[in-house]
């Protein structure tokens, strides 16, 4: 079990929304903002194109471009983290985010990989998906995110 | 997908320890869990069932091997319903101060 090659972790939250809101909320500039802790994500969304992840004071979190692009249903980054070298030296990891309508309600399924085994980045982000999600979760169904800062 | 179905599926001792196992090693197949259990495969894969169906454990297939995910997502929900918006600062400096105690860090 430790021996497979790669690190990676698989989160899934069920939304009661449409897969189209739940598209806006995952590429909307001012949405991201709310859900995602202050952090500001700029992408034009095109196949290609690069995306960037800033702190609320300008500083670059992480980087990458888009791979995939098929809405409303598939979004697939490739995400390098920037500011802490020890996490920047393994390199680019890849984030797919997936969306199924189910029963009224839609799966959003996010799952995040990278090659290195025992990697440090998705030891990082394993923490931050969970409060991300809810918050994510939140605001769609009430309106309202559960924290606006860390 | 509901509280209820979180909290039925965590009301059980071997089922909790199967999520203690995903967390120490993700990502593992049914065989894999089984190793070392006092628990028939059988009942391994029923009580993966409930978690999967509680949505506490996602899966992803690759090839014709299932792999089993911890989902921390309903849990996280669960917690920042109660405790979230003002606890956490103090609750983090209280378990940093137990941990520190404790001699575990």
């Amino acid at each position: 079990m430790t021996d497979k090659p790669g690190s990676s972790y698989i989160y899934v939250t069920y939304i009661r929304t449409t897969p189209e809101k739940l598209w806006a909320a995952l590429t909307d500039p001012k949405m991201m903002k709310d859900y995602w802790f202050g952090t500001i994500q700029e992408c034009d969304w095109k196949k290609g194109s690069p995306w960037k992840m800033l702190f609320a004071d300008g500083r670059i979190a992480d980087a990458g471009e888009v791979l995939e692009v098929d809405p409303p249903r598939r979004l697939v980054l490739k995400w390098r983290n920037e500011w802490k070298p020890e996490l920047k030296a393994e390199g680019p990891a890849r984030c797919v985010y997936e969306i199924e309508p189910v029963d009224g309600a839609v799966k959003l399924t996010v799952t995040h990989t990278i090659e290195r085994t025992g990697s440090k980045f998705i030891e990082a982000v394993s923490g931050g998906w969970p409060r991300i999600l809810s918050n994510l979760k939140s605001l769609l169904e009430t309106g309202e995110v559960l924290m606006r800062s860390k | 997908m509901d509280d209820d179905a979180v909290f039925r599926a965590l009301a059980d001792r071997s089922r909790r320890q199967l999520l203690d196992r995903l967390h120490r090693a993700n990502g593992q197949t049914l065989g894999e869990l089984c190793q070392g259990l006092e628990m028939t495969r059988q009942a391994v894969a029923k009580h993966l069932a409930i978690l999967e169906e509680a949505n506490l454990v996602a899966v992803e297939w690759r090839g014709r091997e299932k792999h089993h995910f911890l989902n921390p997502v309903p849990i996280n929900d669960i917690a920042e319903r109660w405790i979230g918006k003002f606890e956490r600062p103090r609750l983090a400096a209280l378990a940093k101060l137990k941990r520190t105690l404790e001699g575990n860090e």
